[in-house]
């Protein structure tokens, strides 16, 4: 068929399609069906989170960190927390600690299975293995909405603990989660890692070299699924990660399978360290006394503080001028800047894979636009 | 901190850089560096000092501060006056954009480091350091979007959240928010006019 005519083909994926994953656009140029250009647009769900927080009190922009990331809002308030207690040289209560592992590995633990779900979604199993995803991650949604009064939206942490204390058979509930949570993995590998059309649509999919991955601002199990050692958990060891034992599982082609059972494996780290947590969790206080919750008035400085979100590295940049608002609010959004690459990894797949690639990144709007 | 300050006057004895203090409790105490030695100082941090990873790109707008200082050493002349006399002085006002670095391959970190533009007017511009770390690129698009800080050398500089159209920087502190973002005038005005009209003269 040479001397046939053709031209290139623009594509407008979006921000009303099923696999991006929110109101997310990408504009493709292909030729036949593989892509030579792709151009992300950003900012359907732009509320412009940052300046609402510096119209507000400290304390006010709490609940509305639940929003960013609508899946994990617990890790969320979490790293506003961790960075306005390292801005104000503030000391968490010891329960309050053991607390936050447990609900932000439980966090984790939906998160990936969520994710696991939504990548099958993806390659054209809709439905099935999505429900089986959504039947775990409701049994944590229930654990939540007991503790927190709601399944999704927590606005649980504080500046120094957290909001409320573990109500009573709490703990024994989250064990039996924890230990059932395996078999969940099982199943879903039993069903689908080893299955053929997975691995044909996953393996040798858009590799990621290390050196790109760290350079293009990577992070996460995107970063880990292309062979970087580098979990902030382990890194930093905020909180009390330091107590606990767990692995850092990491890929070696960081292709798509890599991506894809990073999260598997990085759920049954989780799993261990939420064992871990709950048999050694104290009894006292949830909150630190000494702060002013209402009325918070941070002294005049800067701080960076970063949690190893389920996505990635979520950070807060927070500056503070002395008065009853932060001066300045930056949040580091991981699923924004985890599609820094995103360009690079979909030129020369067909148009197929870039709805598997953007799945094994793994964004969420509301974090992307913010 | 000071390692690396050290580090970077050693390499680099002509940049300008200098040390920032941070008051607050956490000390992470960052490094000014002129806007014309920003591209060199950055391209050393990461080939040299292993700050291979920037993660965090943020823009912050500082209005023009009036600041209480005690007044210099004074002269025998003002002996009979109070020594502890204070002077206002004013820092004109300046955007700034802020670079969290991290080392993945010595894995320490936060290095903040800082670029300041001259003043707050509507066209202000720092070197873009997405040449040196690709992690910058989106987000130096949201600060050129929010701040309207230009990023000279960016591969692609254009707005990122707000739409193509618009015309204004959100995040800047004096920015005021319009009543309706989308209001234009339709057809349907001239309907409503009419009917008030109508109305009116019922």
């Amino acid at each position: 068929m040479t001397g046939m005519p053709s031209r290139m083909i623009d594509v407008s994926l979006g921000p009303q399609h099923p696999s991006t994953h929110g109101v997310f656009r990408m504009n493709v140029t292909l030729d036949g069906e593989t892509v030579v250009k792709l151009q992300p647009v950003f900012g359907y769900l732009h509320r412009n989170h940052e300046k609402i927080a510096e119209g507000n009190s400290w304390l006010a922009a709490m609940p509305y960190t639940d929003r960013l990331d609508y899946i994990c809002p617990i890790t969320n308030n979490w790293a506003y927390a961790l960075a306005v207690e390292k801005l104000a040289g503030i000391e968490v209560a010891e329960r309050a600690e053991y607390i936050r592992v447990i609900v932000g590995e439980l966090t984790r633990l939906q998160n990936h299975a969520a994710f696991l779900g939504f990548v099958l979604g993806d390659m054209g199993a809709w439905g099935t293995a999505l429900m089986y995803a959504f039947r775990e991650r409701e049994k944590i949604l229930d654990l939540f909405e007991s503790l927190t009064g709601a399944r999704m939206m927590a606005n649980y942490m504080r500046f120094g603990g957290c909001r409320c204390d573990l109500p009573p058979g709490w703990i024994e509930a989250a064990r039996k989660v924890a230990d059932e949570f395996p078999a969940f993995l099982e199943e879903m590998e039993a069903l689908l890692t080893g299955n053929e059309i997975l691995l044909a649509r996953l393996q040798g999919v858009a590799p990621l070299a290390s050196g790109r991955a760290i350079n293009g601002g990577m992070s996460g199990p995107g970063l880990r699924a292309s062979g970087v050692d580098y979990d902030i958990r382990k890194v930093d060891g905020y909180g009390i990660y330091s107590r606990f034992k767990f692995r850092i599982p990491r890929g070696s082609a960081g292709d798509c399978y890599d991506r894809f059972m990073l999260r598997v494996l990085e759920a049954r780290e989780s799993v261990s360290i939420l064992t871990q947590a709950i048999s050694g969790i104290p009894d006292g206080p949830i909150l630190n006394p000494k702060v002013k919750q209402r009325g918070f008035h941070p002294p005049a400085g800067e701080a960076y503080g970063r949690i190893e979100g389920p996505k990635g590295e979520l950070g807060f940049y927070l500056i503070s001028d002395g008065s009853g608002r932060p001066y300045r609010f930056r949040i580091r959004p991981p699923s924004l800047i985890n599609l820094t690459l995103l360009e690079e990894l979909c030129v020369g797949t067909k148009l197929a894979d870039v709805m598997v690639i953007l799945g094994s990144i793994d964004i969420v709007l509301g974090e992307v636009d913010r | 901190m000071t390692g690396v300050l050290q580090a970077i006057r050693a390499a680099l004895p002509s940049a300008s850089v200098e040390q920032v203090n941070n008051p607050s409790p956490c000390a992470q105490h960052s490094l000014l560096v002129s806007c014309s030695d920003a591209l060199a100082v950055a391209e050393f941090l990461r080939s040299s000092l292993g700050y291979d990873f920037c993660s965090n790109v943020s823009g912050v707008d500082w209005l023009p501060r009036k600041v209480k200082e005690k007044a210099a050493s004074p002269s025998p002349d003002d002996a009979g006056k109070d020594p502890q006399e204070t002077v206002e002085r004013e820092i004109p006002g300046f955007l700034e954009v802020v670079y969290h670095l991290y080392s993945i391959e010595k894995k320490s970190g936060p290095l903040t480091v800082r670029v300041r533009t001259g003043d707050r007017s509507g066209n202000v511009s720092v070197p873009s350091l997405t040449p040196v770390w690709k992690s910058a690129e989106l987000q130096e698009r949201e600060v050129y979007d929010l701040f309207g800080v230009r990023f000279i050398g960016h591969p692609d500089l254009r707005r990122l959240l707000m739409w193509d159209e618009f015309s204004d920087h959100p995040m800047r502190k004096d920015y005021v928010a319009p009543d309706d973002y989308e209001y234009e005038p339709t057809p349907h005005d001239r309907v409503l006019a009419r009917v008030s009209a109508r109305t009116e003269a019922a």
